[in-house]
């Protein structure tokens, strides 16, 4: 055991914490003040279901033995045998601990899906799905990547989570936006954000956070966290600026939704590069998240589902890039550990990373899709028209986030 | 005696203070209002979305003159409100029945 490391991962824990009341503010100041409290819950409340879920089981499933492949088994459900010895995936720091930190990578996961049925979805149904999705999708899909299943041993590369959380909540997003149907008004009424300071505040937290989820990806206080670190504040900023230059062309103004909505598409398309790749490279994956997270929330309207706000085109579009970037640009120079991407000679891991990317797709499209059927058969997932039009604060809650 | 109720952007209201003062115009009543007219309200843009905000906020200014003054006022108004772009605003001219001075209780021109 390190102490330097363990130093690291135990702030690195606490920083990806902070992601998710991050999120809650980021969510919370785009929507409508009527559900500002429903939808800060719907990411706040992740932090007490799924800690639950992986003391009980969620670690074991994810990072226990193998079974096929496919999922780990139930050896360490309660964290049996969990403790402060290194366990097996960091050498130099408790196992607790790195349990600890890939709990905070379980709970900002489903709070990320939130933001595409904001404004329309019951509690209790919210609740259900948390639990289901993060059993049936999150756990398996993290298995196959860093728990020792088919995917890690394909060769895949994710560093810090674009195909596990991302793409994976992404995808998600996207069936349950389509599922849950528009919100009341859609296409008529204007959904402007009530509060986009609270969204700028939130995207800086999620940025902070960040430096957590990528660099404490390297597991240790070295050299890799340095890399994921660099090109972590290169590529955001990077995404940042090109989203403000696609809008300024479009529309002839720079907005600051624009600002924070392009730092959040960089993070994510790092995020799986983040610890494999050079400064010049992150600047170059920012720089394309940019562009084309801002296509594919402007092609949303084309397509004519309610993804309120945007987790399909900023973390699905976005995750998928970051994916396929990595196959493209790592390089064994940043990290010896990893591979080298395409453009360092090496197409296969192009592939590698595409079959990675396309399976997850389709596990979370189909399993999302069965969950939230089988929730709408029991519980019902949408809350009844007068509950929406009086908003989820007061409806689901009992509360209002403000009395002015 | 007419009172005048001009409509103009709100950073002009200094502008239009001042040449009103500046041909003895002593008082005048002024509101925070919101509106649009044929400009149609402004474009707010949120991630490349387009929303039509139909309400500008606008000054309304109210002042009651003897009708001898009335028709420079206006003038003074249109010159000092003036930029030539879409929403500089509307004057409206209406007729005044009585003035009532609270504390004298004069009546009239002379309460005006």
């Amino acid at each position: 055991m390190n102490s330097g490391d363990t130093a690291f991962m135990l702030i690195a824990s606490a920083l990806v914490m902070f992601m998710t009341p991050g999120l809650a503010m980021f969510y919370g100041g785009l929507v409508r003040s009527k559900n500002v409290l429903g939808t800060i819950m719907q990411s706040f409340i992740s932090l007490g279901i799924v800690s639950i879920i992986w003391v009980l089981y969620g670690y074991s499933l994810a990072f226990g033995p193998d079974v096929s492949g496919l999922i780990g088994n139930f050896d360490l459900a309660f964290l049996n045998g969990v403790g402060l010895k290194p366990g097996p995936y960091a050498a130099t720091i408790p196992g607790l601990l790195y349990c600890a930190f890939q709990l905070m990578f379980a709970i900002i996961t489903p709070a990320l899906i939130t933001g595409a049925f904001a404004e329309r979805m019951k509690f209790s149904a919210f609740v259900a799905f948390t639990i289901l999705w993060t059993t049936f999708v999150y756990l398996p899909v993290c298995h196959w990547v860093w728990g020792g299943g088919w995917l890690g041993k394909l060769g895949a590369l994710d560093f810090a989570g674009g195909t596990v959380i991302h793409l994976n909540s992404g995808v998600a997003a996207l069936v349950a936006a389509i599922m849950l149907g528009r919100r009341k008004g859609y296409g008529r009424d204007s959904f402007l954000p009530h509060n986009l300071p609270m969204t700028i505040l939130g995207a800086g937290i999620l940025w902070f956070g960040w430096f957590g989820f990528n660099a404490g990806s390297a597991l240790s206080a070295g050299e890799t966290a340095v890399v994921a670190f660099f090109s972590t504040q290169v590529a955001t900023g990077a995404a940042a600026l090109s989203w403000i230059m696609v809008e300024r062309m479009m529309h002839g103004k720079s907005t600051t939704l624009g600002a924070a909505s392009g730092a959040v598409a960089g993070l994510v398309a790092i995020t799986p590069a983040a610890g494999f790749v050079g400064p010049v490279s992150a600047v170059i994956i920012g720089l394309v998240a940019g562009l084309i997270c801002y296509m594919a929330v402007i092609a949303k309207s084309r397509f004519g589902y309610d993804d309120a706000l945007d987790v399909v085109g900023v973390h699905g579009v976005g995750g998928l890039w970051g994916a396929l970037a990595t196959g493209l640009f790592a390089s064994k120079v940043m990290n010896p550990a990893g591979s080298d991407g395409l453009f360092f000679g090496n197409p296969h891991q192009f592939l590698v990373q595409g079959i990675a990317a396309g399976s997850a797709i389709l596990y979370s499209l189909v399993l999302t899709f069965v969950i939230l059927k089988v929730i709408d058969i029991i519980i019902g997932l949408r809350v009844n028209e007068e509950d929406e039009v009086q908003g989820l604060d007061l409806s689901q809650h009992s509360e209002v986030g403000y009395s002015l | 005696m007419k009172k005048i109720e001009a409509i103009i952007k709100p950073f002009k209201l200094d502008d239009v203070k001042d040449a009103l003062n500046s041909i003895g115009i002593k008082g005048m009543t002024i509101s925070e209002v919101k509106g649009y007219g044929r400009q149609k309200g402004q474009k707010e843009i949120y991630r490349g979305a387009e929303y039509m905000v139909n309400f500008i906020p606008k000054v309304k200014l109210e002042i009651v003159v003897t009708d001898s003054e009335a028709e420079d006022v206006v003038k003074k108004i249109c010159e000092a409100a003036y930029t030539g772009n879409i929403g500089d605003g509307k004057i409206f001219v209406l007729p005044i029945e009585e003035v009532v001075r609270v504390r004298t209780g004069e009546r009239g021109e002379k309460a005006v």
